[in-house]
């Protein structure tokens, strides 16, 4: 039973040695949009990991300026503005709706679109089909190949 | 029948190019939101004297390069012997700005492996780092003489990335 104890306490220990722990403010709601906003962002030095998540220095560096700009009164959509022309769109990992990023946007429902039409028209044809195509089709590739053989 | 197989073909045919281009990509190098913009202005004390002030204005009027630099950075260290080439030459001058590191070590640095830098502005706690958008080290950056960031170089330089990407640039903007 000791044992077990000590082994999940040294496990867990880690966790003390979490990222930023403690609350940055005391404030509950800048508190909640903090985190909004480091969950929100890209650590650019670890691409795949998001502020929040990151202990690179520059993750470090960018949190200590969301919390400036947060204590300033700053809005959300204040502070994306400064990543964004600092780090461009990249910086968020749902980069706003503007011409750049239309395409990033609605790629997905242009193929979804395109592969709607495909199906459609080869389901129409399909039905276009007499009911034995497939045997007809063989019956000609034969009569092709029969034809080929008897060629003198 | 023939357009059956020949627009999977033609799809495949698209597709492919799109793939090599991508793949050979690097997705760890972004591009800079400053390009054709205006550098952003800065001030700091100098790494050599904490009395007197690097700024943009010591290099406004002329082509210069901003070089982010580091004593934990590796690739910094493998680009400085090209820096100092590039210094020797006396063509274009070279602003240093050492990125989150400590005075000591960088001055030492500088002492061990010679100094390629007009100047080395001295941002400790990274902020003028993020001002320019910095998220690694060694990034180099193409000043033209209205401010406007001409180029940004985010790996190690060396004679050949010198000559292809930034000596046109110079070129243009100085009208040779």
């Amino acid at each position: 039973m000791r044992t077990i104890a000590v082994a999940v306490l040294v496990l867990v220990a880690p966790c003390a040695l979490a990222i930023d722990a403690g609350r940055a403010f005391d404030d509950p709601e800048l508190q909640s949009r903090y985190e909004e906003i480091i969950s929100e962002v890209r650590c650019l030095q670890c691409q795949n990991e998001s502020l929040k998540d990151s202990n690179a220095f520059l993750a470090t560096d960018l949190r200590r300026e969301i919390r400036r700009l947060l204590g300033e009164g700053k809005s959300n959509a204040e502070i994306y503005d400064f990543l964004v022309q600092r780090y461009g769109e990249f910086a968020l990992y749902r980069p706003r709706l503007s011409g750049k990023t239309l395409l990033l946007w609605f790629a997905p429902l242009l193929l979804l679109g395109a592969g709607a039409v495909v199906a459609v028209r080869v389901v129409r044809g399909r039905m276009a089909m007499p009911l034995d195509a497939d045997a007809e089709d063989e019956t000609d590739d034969d009569g092709r190949q029969v034809q080929v053989t008897d060629r003198p | 029948m023939t357009l059956r197989y020949l627009v999977p073909i033609a799809a495949f045919a698209i597709l492919i190019p799109i793939f090599i281009i991508g793949l050979q990509r690097d997705p760890s190098e972004l591009p800079s939101p400053f390009l054709g913009m205006p550098a952003p202005a800065f001030s700091l004390p100098s790494l050599e004297d904490p009395t007197v002030t690097v700024s943009n204005n010591d290099y406004a009027g002329q082509v210069a390069l901003v070089n982010v630099w580091a004593t934990w950075c590796i690739g910094c260290r493998h680009e400085h012997d090209f820096l100092l080439t590039l210094a020797a030459r006396e063509d274009i001058p070279i602003y240093g700005l050492n990125w989150r590191d400590a005075r000591e070590d960088a001055l030492l640095w500088l002492q061990q492996l010679g100094n390629p830098y007009v100047a080395s502005a001295y941002d400790a706690d990274g902020k003028v780092g993020i001002d320019w958008g910095v998220y690694g080290a060694p990034e180099t950056f193409l000043i033209g003489p209205d401010g406007i960031v001409l180029h940004k170089h985010l790996s190690p330089l060396t004679e050949e990335i010198w000559q292809r990407d930034f000596v046109p640039k110079i070129d243009a903007v100085s009208g040779n």
